[in-house]
């Protein structure tokens, strides 16, 4: 009677072990490592750096380091650059995400139906979005390069420039220099995404509504854009932001020049702490980039709520 | 029946029209890219803008490969990109795992976590790693950005590897667990085999990835024998910004690893997305 009593109790306090081991500890034992990767490489230095907006901290001058309160913003705030690169940002991200959009959503239609040697002309056109970043940016500024690039005898023929020059020199178009690179990298993004939403959408509402006598355009309209509508709502306010950090096509094709025409607020964060190693600005100006992300997202999630019911 | 409905020769034409039109889009810069490669430098000012050369030659690629730096950018890449998808593969596995087969206290937070370091720009943390990584010892190491690129690509990878763990049923290892594995065993010998393609894909996008990164890497590099590709070809077109045909001949050696893994992995992109887009 007792033996067996005691044989329960060590069969469920094994059992109870196990449970508590498989619960309570082995997920940890999963998940650890990338919890602690992310912490310390990431979220330490993201709180670091916010610290670092409050502090003058420039690696010329290492001893001068102190606590400055809201100083660096107040200089945000009155200086010129930061306004010009505000609009130039919004530019950028406008004018990449308009053409990226539409040409994506061309190309994810077109994929969706069927023609000869589709896997392969899929592979190809989706090639861009493999290319490194740098060498799409080296790859478009030689384009537009007038020595060896066709783009300027291109446009200077169809008339859009007065002669062959090269517009990434001209702060009044140099802007659409790293637009153009952004939209070929970007166009397959957009494309991928649409497609799987595009071929999720059930085939019988297409053959309900020919039977009921629709037209291309009426189903277009009346099925694909309906269904479409909350991954586009999802993808286009996700790409936003992403464009809006995006400084490396920038960086490289005009380093933010000519004349800081091109400098948005990811490359302005970029250039003051690469070249001029002024951390303690350069976190201000990150910091003031956050929260406008921040904002323009509680705006779109707040307006999806509002006026789109899902 | 539906096989031959007719459709509008205009229509089709202009079907046609917008097919040759995004392939010319996509591939042209390419084009131009391996052309201006293969165009003799003395050639490159009068033919520089032809579609073609008329006589081309192999040379900016010999003096790029055996002349310069560029073999040894190329070998610190590889070794960056390499050591970052490994290192990010196995992290994100276990991540991934953790989140498709177990209910634990602070899931959510840690979901949160990881999409919120998607969210901030990664600019904010520039200085801070310069500082913390000169701290200890690292500029100008490779470890730093093999570290530094792990952190950055194990969310992506996470929600990646989650969902191809969420593809494989949980009667496997669950089998495998009745008959005396324990979940490491079951996971090892079940599950892992089947994930394969998964984890072929991680190892890709992550690659890919790191092997493009610039930013940091100009940063925390500034040694010439450290340097990766991207940050020793910004340097090389800021120093010798007349040999365009050496720099596009580096271009296209930039170029293989990516086109290489990207035609391993787009077999999986469109059917990944949307049988995730179907399930959810």
């Amino acid at each position: 009677m007792t033996t067996t009593h005691a044989k329960a109790t060590s069969g469920e306090t094994r059992a109870w072990r196990s449970a508590y081991w498989r619960w309570l500890v082995e997920p940890y034992f999963y998940i650890g490592p990338a919890v602690l990767t992310i912490v310390l490489v990431m979220l330490v230095p993201l709180t670091i750096g916010i610290s670092y907006s409050f502090q003058s901290i420039s690696l010329l001058k290492p001893f001068a380091t102190s606590w400055v309160g809201f100083e660096n913003y107040a200089a945000l705030w009155s200086d010129a650059k930061f306004w010009r690169a505000l609009g130039n940002t919004l530019r950028w991200t406008l004018g990449s995400l308009v053409f990226q959009f539409s040409l994506g959503l061309g190309l994810a239609l077109l994929l969706n139906t069927t023609f000869p040697m589709k896997r392969l002309y899929q592979a190809l056109v989706f090639l861009p979005w493999a290319v490194p970043t740098f060498l799409s940016a080296l790859t478009w500024a030689w384009l537009f390069n007038p020595v060896i690039g066709p783009l300027p005898h291109w446009m200077a023929a169809l008339g859009l420039l007065s002669e062959p020059y090269n517009i990434l020199g001209d702060p009044a178009l140099a802007m659409w220099g790293p637009i153009a690179a952004n939209v070929w990298f970007g166009v397959p993004f957009f494309a991928i995404t649409l497609l799987a939403a595009l071929q999720s959408i059930p085939a019988e509402l297409y053959e309900a509504a020919e039977i009921d006598g629709a037209s291309a355009w009426q189903r277009f309209t009346k099925i694909t854009l309906p269904f479409l509508a909350p991954m586009i709502a999802i993808t286009v306010m996700l790409r936003t932001i992403w464009i809006a950090n995006f400084a490396d096509l920038i960086f490289v094709m005009t380093g933010g020049g000519p004349a800081a025409s091109t400098e948005i607020l990811s490359t302005y964060v970029f250039n003051t702490a690469f070249r001029k190693l002024d951390f303690g600005y350069a976190s201000a100006i990150a910091v003031a980039l956050l929260l406008l992300l921040l904002a323009y997202a509680v705006v779109l999630l707040w307006a999806r709520r509002r006026f789109v019911k899902l | 029946m539906a096989a031959i409905r007719q459709t509008h020769p205009l229509l089709r034409a202009a079907k046609g029209a917008a097919l040759f039109f995004y392939l010319a889009f996509a591939l042209f810069p390419l084009y131009w890219l391996l052309k201006i490669s293969v165009t003799p430098d003395r050639l490159i000012y009068s033919e520089g803008t032809a579609l073609w050369p008329k006589t081309t030659t192999l040379d900016n690629f010999r003096s790029i490969l055996f002349q310069s730096d560029f073999l040894s950018y190329f070998a610190n890449s590889v070794t960056v990109s390499l050591g970052t998808a490994a290192a990010t593969t196995l992290i994100a596995a276990g991540a991934g795992y953790a989140f498709s087969r177990f209910d634990f206290r602070g899931k959510r937070i840690v979901i949160a976590l990881m999409l919120v370091t998607q969210m901030f720009p990664l600019l904010m943390i520039i200085a801070p790693i310069y500082k913390i990584v000169a701290a200890v010892g690292l500029l100008n190491s490779l470890t730093s950005l093999i570290i530094t690129y792990t952190a950055f690509n194990v969310p992506f990878a996470t929600f990646l590897m989650q969902s191809f763990f969420d593809g494989i049923p949980k009667d496997l290892e669950e089998a495998a667990m009745m008959d005396g594995c324990t979940r490491f065993q079951a996971l090892r010998k079940v599950i892992l085999p089947l994930t394969l393609p998964g984890l072929g894909a991680t190892l890709g996008f992550v690659f890919t990835a790191a092997w493009s990164e610039l930013l940091f890497a100009l940063m925390l590099i500034s040694k010439n024998d450290a340097m990766t590709f991207p940050v020793g070809l910004l340097t090389f077109v800021s120093k010798f910004s007349v040999d365009w045909g050496q720099m596009m001949a580096a271009g296209v050696l930039a170029l293989i690893p990516s086109c290489l893994f990207f035609i391993f992995i787009q077999r999986y992109l469109v059917q990944g997305l949307t049988s995730g887009a179907v399930k959810g």
